[in-house]
């Protein structure tokens, strides 16, 4: 099992904190030259944006789809502006990060749990590594349809299903951070008598927790990446997802796009505010990982 | 990880034979038991009649379930249409995140220009565009193929990018230093360097095209696929056929993830010893 490679999650995290890595700007005009590039990079940045409008705006002018189901962006952020107003894009996007949080939370526990006992425990290691391993790639989303049969539709098997899609990314992720926990520590704290509770509140979980951090929020995007499909599902009374699979039927193609924002918007958020800032309170602080 | 776990398992067999056979049968023998276990419970609790037996079929249902699938050959032509899709898919999001991501990492330029909307993309679940895929392409593998090349292209070229810009500048300057530019850079130097990271970014994009193609599946309802097969089974109370689905589904996932993509590393990037050797 050591041989599996890097974890999947980990790396992906290490990329970012290497791009995080900037080389500084240095000699006398550093100040005049950051203010420069930073104008540049809104320019160079925005420009892509302004090309993908331009492209859209002529695809919808030159009628490559009907009208009906290519809206022009004006529209698009008109009725995202109306569904705003009238609170219905707001009601959708609470009952979305209600189930998630209530799916999120529920994996993260059970998560850390099985995580940290399989990976202090050698027997229990043993016996929930091949049943983990296999369960782990199976795409959440496919179990869907079987939870409907057992749970019925709305909000119970919705909730089931993301903590069981989510739970297999954190309980991966906490073992191999346990794993990951030098030796020598565990036997210098030994060395300097810590009972076998104290080397686990102090040595184990802290020395695990980048991991942990981790496997959550990779755990947190995976889960809202199937919650939003989930959601189309099992015909759930509101939400993001269910959203965009009722205009469907009503070919409101606008309203698709307006929530199709809003749910990239919102994932961006629950990735850079929630998780960053975890981070930062928590391992950055204790200069365990650069930010 | 692997060379440190590994070492004291080889040394060990080399003195005293029995340890390391111990060593490999007893985490094996608990793994069976608890596999045995698990079955066992769930075929009490099939057989225990809380449930009725067509919502959790006892075991003995679903392997007859799977070998009827096997045996009048729809499970392969399920599996194939599904793999065909991610294949075709992967390869589009290669043949379009390669490029991008190389120019990325090379010129500040692009970087500048392709960063922020790879940054809004990224984040969208593939699976929140198939309504509207579905309106513009119709059901059917057009859209599904559409669906797994948004899933896998962005973590691609994140991947790509990464690679190429995190690769030691010493390397480059050394290359130049020895005026080699353009294809040979490319082709002796880029390339190599980022290859670690590109196949950590394949890897990656493989699993969000897996569950994108499943998650395609069930929602736009091509006519063949293991998605498809879950979802009419759905239709008409067929756990077996759903429960048998997600056993192909769950062995493929572990066989690509375990053989295919550890013999790709091992071919490419360890053969070369460009995972030690890019001091990741």
């Amino acid at each position: 099992m050591t041989s599996a490679g890097p974890p999947r999650g980990s790396d992906f995290a290490a990329a970012k904190d290497r791009a995080a890595a900037k080389p500084l700007a240095l000699g006398r005009h550093a100040l005049a030259g950051a203010a420069m590039s930073r104008l540049g990079t809104v320019a160079a940045g925005s420009l892509a944006f302004v090309v993908m409008a331009l492209a859209w705006q002529a695809a919808v002018w030159a009628g490559v789809f009907p009208p009906k189901l290519f809206p022009g962006l004006a529209a698009v952020a008109e009725t995202l502006v109306r569904l705003t107003g009238n609170g219905t894009m707001v009601a959708a996007a609470a009952a979305t990060l209600f189930r998630l949080l209530f799916g999120f939370v529920l994996a993260a526990v059970a998560g850390i749990v099985v995580g940290l006992l399989m990976g202090r425990v050698q027997w229990i290691e043993d016996a929930l590594l091949p049943i983990v391993s296999f369960m782990y790639p199976i795409p959440g989303i496919a179990y869907a349809p079987l939870f409907v049969l057992w749970f019925g539709l709305g909000d119970v098997p919705a909730i089931l299903l993301v903590a069981v899609a989510t739970s297999f990314t954190v309980i991966i992720n906490t073992w191999k951070g346990v794993k990951a926990v030098k030796p020598i520590w565990v036997r210098s704290a030994q060395a300097m008598g810590a009972s076998e509770r104290a080397i686990f509140a102090k040595v184990i979980l802290p020395g695990a927790l980048p991991y942990v951090l981790t496997g959550l929020r990779l755990g947190l995007a995976s889960a809202w990446r199937i919650l939003v499909a989930v959601e189309m599902l099992m015909s759930v009374t509101r939400g993001l997802g269910w959203l965009i699979f009722g205009s469907q039927q009503f070919l409101n193609t606008d309203v698709m796009l307006a929530t199709i924002a809003v749910i990239g918007i919102v994932g961006m958020l629950l990735e850079r505010q929630v998780f960053m800032r975890l981070e930062k309170a928590t391992v950055v602080r204790w200069g365990m990982m650069s930010a | 990880m692997t060379a440190v776990s590994r070492q004291p398992v080889v040394a060990i067999a080399a003195t005293a034979p029995s340890p390391a056979r111990r060593m490999r049968v007893v985490p094996f023998a608990r793994g069976a038991i608890a596999i045995a276990l698990l079955l066992a419970a769930w075929e009490y609790f099939a057989r225990s009649g809380i449930f009725s037996q067509a919502i959790t079929p006892p075991l003995e249902t679903i392997v007859a379930a799977l070998v009827a699938m096997i045996a009048d050959g729809s499970i392969f032509r399920h599996t194939l249409a599904t793999m065909l899709r991610v294949a075709i898919g992967l390869t589009i999001a290669l043949a379009i995140a390669i490029p991008l991501g190389m120019l990325m990492g090379r010129h500040p330029l692009w970087e500048r220009i392709l960063r922020p909307p790879l940054a809004v993309l990224m984040p969208i679940p593939s699976l929140a565009w198939v309504p509207l895929v579905v309106l513009w392409f119709g059901i059917g593998n057009v859209a599904t193929v559409l669906i797994v090349v948004y899933a896998s292209t962005f973590s691609l070229l994140y991947n790509v990018w990464m690679g190429v810009r995190t690769i030691n500048p010493l390397w480059l300057r050394a290359a130049h230093a020895m005026n080699a530019r353009g294809a040979r850079l490319f082709r002796h130097v880029v390339w190599p360097a980022a290859l670690p990271s590109i196949i950590t970014g394949v890897r990656l994009a493989f699993g969000r095209a897996w569950i994108a193609v499943i998650g395609g599946e069930l929602l736009a309802s091509p006519q063949w696929g293991l998605g498809k097969l879950i979802f009419d089974a759905k239709e008409f109370l067929n756990a077996d056929v759903m429960l048998a689905a997600l056993l192909v589904i769950g062995l493929l996932g572990l066989f690509f993830e375990r053989v295919v993509f550890q013999l790709l590393e091992q071919v490419t990037v360890n053969r070369w010893g460009m995972a030690t050797g890019a001091g990741r």
